[in-house]
């Protein structure tokens, strides 16, 4: 039987104390190299099918997906649409076809052309109602599809103005049809092979995944060579990550922290209102069947002094659920803070400070910043005009139980995410009764609303929905709070171009 | 010890099993959170949710489901876990030798620590050593390990930069390996720049890890050995003229150690439940890493499967310190 002795115990040592010392030496030196990026990212990447499962759905991963696979359609970064695989897109003069157009001299990173029968195969994989896709719903209202030289064309089944749309967002990617039979499903979460600006290299789950430039990429190669996102879920080790040179970005840090680094030298920072808004869900139970509760509890949130105090102003107020980036907004719904005529409103009812209305609200702590400090002043206000809340803190996961059996408490904070912009995916699903996504269920609203859903006219859609947001803010059947920003620092000597859709796509990041 | 023992103990863990099984199955089922509430499109109707039940076999009865599992765990087949798309045995033993290379590191440092603390504080009994050691392990056992993690974050990777904070392995490595123990690996491959960074990463997790069993270890080992100190058969090495060093070193610490391996076994399961919280902050890649990402997403047949291997883990793990506990004490041996 071999014995270590202190020989042996000596030489391992005299091995380890240098690789120690060198990788120490490496740290900066790999983070700040000139054709290297380093990312801090809040989130693991769970899967590399960008179209199945809870991962597909995940807004906070598609930036890994985006930067690996191409979508149907881009977005630019301030959520217009451009060309992303396809060049053409659009409907024939009676919404019931479609017709979709693939750009020549796209390449899959195993370096086979991508054709038509990609984008078909993609297609129809997506609307297939035992593929797993959680979009079916969308993608299988096309089917029969055509293929004539470049151009794909299809029937329509069932109207869906946002079908396009779709294709810049959620699941909406093109996989390679040859590479992803041959692997199999475990196959491709091997070796994932997608057609976007980087290939990957290496993937090791829940730690990081290094990604290599394309060079055949359509859109002409990325500035940084290698790229690596080193998944690092604690906001602390995040800004140790940055704040020691081992990363040259990182996005999702506390405000107070942001502040903080932006100032170091070496580094900067910028910020960008996202797709991304928070907001109080009201439930049609008691005490909100009383149109003057609702409109009391809205008027009586000071959302400025909340965004200032709370967030160092990084927010901004807002009024309907549509962001000024967003095709519905509309800048003439109003309103406002007024604790005036939200102490009267609740006197109508019988309420005072003296006699408040009692009711709950729920709320998460810690998921989103300061969302329970927030709520927590929101209540104080409320106090002030006749309402006594009880605040009772859920799991993000608790809100999506209740949330989908209509059994959220009268009041429940949420943030509510819509990258394309679309009212359809913030008003309509977020309001609409017959989502599982609404909790202010009733027919008056569901009247102005259901209609629009196959609305052929796109100006009278988008009119709709502007008077459909009018609507919900006279009555009160929601309390929208402000529109998040979301806090990127880096390095300097790098040009960091902010997303409005939240994205953190290293093909858009240059050196200065 | 006689094989006949181990077989009687193995047999004992099949009820310890179904009962973990039992419990493990119920909670996640009476808990709130709903996976398929947590993937519902935006757009999803009633026969949309009944389908992706029906996908992810949560659409029969409680009882069923349960039975299902059961079936399926005899024949190898631990599920597929919702979140990640793959089958849930492959994806825990993929993570699983991550988390033991680093809780057997905080293990072996924890207890050399340890000993070497023990050991002073008794030879120094009453001197500045010993208070300074008595101080010291009262602060390593009175802040948590995720604390010290955080501090450790602050000091040594922010203040003087001078470890990795997170991950496993520096990203830009090129090596591709053929086992996911990537330390041993590593050395047995010769490859000791790639076990330099393996190593590097694994400095202030282990840190963090071993800081409060240390000090538990020396408390417990310096106790033994004053106790030691005052038998008769250390009275007759004083006698025979033995030097303190060696009364200390060889005859009270080779009785005194049984009570801290003991006590280094059992903390050893702890150790690997202390890491889910430290992987964390340091975006290790192991098991307790994973095992937070799937409580987030309510990935059920992942979840059981972690707590499965974890039962299985802690039942091998305390049959191997009983064994260890024979082999260093004759009495038991003999007995």
């Amino acid at each position: 039987m071999s014995r270590v002795t202190r020989r042996h115990f000596l030489q391992a040592t005299a091995a380890g104390l240098p690789a120690l010392g060198l990788i120490g030496a490496n740290r900066a030196a790999d983070a700040q190299g000139a054709k290297a990026l380093t990312i801090a990212y809040n989130v693991n990447l769970p899967s590399w099918d960008p179209t199945v499962g809870l991962s597909a759905v995940n807004p906070t991963i598609q930036s890994i997906y985006k930067s690996v696979f191409d979508q149907y359609i881009d977005q630019n970064p301030n959520l217009s649409f451009k060309p992303g695989l396809l060049t053409k897109w659009g409907w024939n003069d009676d919404k019931s076809k479609i017709s979709v157009t693939l750009r020549n001299g796209a390449f899959w990173h195993d370096g086979t052309p991508v054709t038509p029968a990609d984008v078909v195969w993609s297609l129809e994989r997506a609307g297939d109602p035992k593929g797993g896709n959680p979009i079916q719903f969308v993608w299988g209202k096309i089917g029969n599809f055509k293929v004539d030289g470049m151009t794909v064309t299809a029937d329509v089944k069932e109207f869906e103005p946002t079908l396009f749309k779709w294709m810049a967002f959620l699941t909406g990617y093109v996989l390679p049809k040859a590479a992803y039979e041959k692997a199999g499903a475990e196959g491709f979460e091997k070796r994932p092979i997608g057609s976007g600006p980087y290939m990957v290299e290496a993937f090791e789950r829940n730690a990081f995944v290094r990604l290599k430039a394309f060079p055949k990429w359509w859109g002409g190669k990325p500035a940084f060579d290698s790229v690596v996102f080193k998944f690092v879920p604690d906001a602390t080790s995040r800004v140790a990550e940055v704040e020691s040179g081992s990363s040259d970005l990182t996005i999702e840090i506390p405000y107070e922290e942001f502040d903080r680094l932006k100032k170091k030298p070496g580094l900067e920072g910028t910020t960008t209102p996202v797709s991304d808004i928070a907001m109080i869900f009201i439930t049609n139970i008691e005490p909100m069947l009383d149109r003057n509760v609702r409109l009391a509890l809205h008027h009586a949130i000071d959302k400025k002094t909340i965004v200032n105090r709370l967030l160092r102003g990084y927010g901004v107020p807002i009024d309907t659920l549509e962001a000024p980036q967003y095709a519905a907004f509309d800048p003439s719904i109003k309103v406002g803070y007024d604790p005036k005529l939200a102490k009267a409103l609740m006197a109508k009812s019988g309420f005072s400070p003296e006699k408040p209305v009692k009711f709950t609200i729920q709320t998460t702590r810690g998921f989103k910043p300061k969302d329970y400090e927030m709520i927590q002043a929101i209540v104080g206000m409320w106090r002030k005009v006749g309402a006594e809340a009880n605040i009772e803190i859920y799991e993000i996961a608790k809100h999506f139980e209740l949330r989908a059996q209509h059994k959220l408490a009268p009041a429940a904070f949420y943030n509510w995410g819509n990258s394309i912009g679309d009212p359809s995916t913030s008003t309509g699903f977020a309001m609409f009764g017959p989502s599982p996504h609404s909790a202010w269920k009733t027919p008056d609203l569901d009247a102005k609303i259901g209609p629009l859903w196959g609305e052929k006219d796109e100006a009278k859609r988008i009119a709709g929905y502007k008077a459909g947001d009018r609507y919900i803010a006279e009555e009160g059947y929601v309390i929208p709070l402000f529109q998040y920003v979301q806090p990127i620092t880096y390095r300097k000597g790098l040009k960091v171009v902010p997303h409005v859709a939240n994205y953190i796509l290293p093909q858009s990041i240059t050196p200065a | 010890m006689p094989l006949g023992y181990i077989g009687k103990r193995l047999a004992m863990a099949i009820p310890t099993l179904f009962g973990v099984a039992v419990v493990v199955f119920v909670l996640l089922r009476v808990v709130p959170g709903d996976p398929i509430a947590m993937m519902l499109p935006p757009g999803a109707r009633a026969d949309d949710i009944e389908r992706l039940r029906a996908l992810y076999g949560l659409n029969h009865p409680i009882v069923e489901q349960f039975g299902r599992w059961l079936l399926d765990l005899v024949t190898g087949n631990f599920g597929t876990s919702i979140s990640l798309h793959q089958g849930v045995f492959g994806l825990i033993m993929s993570r699983l030798p991550a988390t033991l290379e680093l809780a057997l590191a905080a293990l072996v440092v924890a207890t050399a620590a340890g000993v070497l603390f023990g050991v002073a504080a008794a030879y120094w009994r009453g001197r500045w050593p010993e208070v300074a050691v008595d101080a010291l392990t009262g602060l390593g056992m009175a802040i948590p390990d995720f604390l010290w993690a955080l501090l450790l974050v602050l000091a040594l990777g922010v203040l003087l930069p001078v470890l990795p904070i997170s991950g496993r392995i520096d990203p830009r490595t090129e090596i591709s390996f053929v086992t996911e123990f990537y330390l041993a690996e590593s050395f047995v491959r010769g490859e000791f720049a790639v076990a330099g960074s393996l190593l590097a990463h694994m400095v202030l997790p282990v840190a963090a890890l071993a800081l409060p069993l240390t000090a538990a270890i020396s408390r417990i080992l310096k106790g033994a050995i004053n106790e030691a100190m005052s038998q008769d058969y250390i009275l007759m090495a004083r006698v025979k003229g033995f030097s303190k060093a060696r009364i200390v070193w060889r005859e009270a610490l080779r009785n005194a150690l049984v009570p801290a391996v003991t006590l280094s076994g059992v903390q050893f399961t702890f150790l690997i439940g202390g890491t889910v919280l430290v992987e964390r902050i340091f975006g290790y890649p192991g098991i307790g890493n994973m095992a937070i990402g799937a409580v987030i997403d309510r990935d059920l047949p992942l979840i059981q499967g972690i707590v499965l291997i974890f039962a299985v883990l802690f039942i091998v793990v305390n049959l191997l310190v009983d064994m260890t506990y024979v082999a260093i004490n004759p009495r038991i041996r003999h007995g």
